[in-house]
């Protein structure tokens, strides 16, 4: 499981994660992500990044299906911190409780932070 | 057991190296062993042998170099985040046309396959970041 708690830009530790998702997935582990904090921000619909000069990888979110990446999990309690729901993000996910998430990453047998 | 340790941050600018750095001298230490140190991120800086803090200070990158070396440790630089951040050895500087080298003793760069290979043999992998 990848764990993802940082805003998509800003820093460069969202994209150099997804580059090591699609590598797990290209290796055929069973690969899953969690988004955490400002994480959740990583999956919010309409990135705009032409100002900034960065390159924009919310389509890359949108393949991860391609590389059978399907099992994407939202901290609930981080979305509602700031004001977004499921409805808000591009992919589908499972929003889960902050509780349930802590059990599901102790089920994982290799959990990578980023 | 058998371990395997991240490194997501550079030196001097956070902690995070030089407690991997601890972690894995104490590893080692209490007998077990490191599978592999994956530098990734701007860990990737921990590898640039021109690094030259005041003389007073650690030095973060010959440290490793020596603890790598030392331990016969496969310390290894993700290719991609290091071509991002200058980090080059003789073969990446002959592919992308550089003038120089900056590898320090020790590391290695290698793909990302390496850090899922790491997760999957060590019993343990441990993150080292912000």
């Amino acid at each position: 499981m990848f764990v993802n708690r940082k805003a998509p830009y800003g820093t460069i530790y969202a994209w150099e994660s997804l580059e090591v998702v699609l590598i797990a997935a290209a290796f055929e582990q069973d690969v899953s992500m969690a988004f955490l904090d400002d994480g959740v921000y990583q999956l919010k619909k309409g990135h705009q990044t032409k100002s900034i000069g960065v390159k924009a990888f919310e389509k890359t979110f949108g393949a991860l299906e391609d590389y059978d990446v399907t099992k994407l999990y939202v901290d609930q309690e981080s979305l509602a911190e700031r004001g977004l729901t499921a409805d808000d993000l591009a992919v589908p996910v499972e929003v889960l409780p902050r509780a349930e998430m802590g059990k599901l990453m102790e089920e994982q047998d290799v959990l990578l932070s980023f | 057991m058998k371990f395997a340790i991240l490194v997501n941050e550079g030196p001097y600018t956070h902690q995070a190296s030089d407690t991997a750095f601890n972690f894995a001298k104490a590893v080692l230490a209490q007998g077990h062993s490191i599978f592999r140190v994956f530098f990734y991120h701007d860990g990737v800086n921990n590898a640039t042998r021109l690094t030259t803090p005041p003389q007073d200070d650690r030095n973060i990158v010959d440290r490793w170099s020596k603890l790598g070396q030392g331990n016969e440790l496969d310390m290894v630089v993700c290719v991609a985040a290091a071509q991002r951040r200058g980090i080059v050895d003789d073969g990446e500087m002959k592919r992308n046309g550089k003038d120089a080298t900056n590898l320090a003793p020790g590391f290695r760069i290698s793909g990302l396959g390496q850090l899922v290979e790491a997760g999957i043999q060590a019993d343990r992998i441990v993150v080292f970041g912000d």
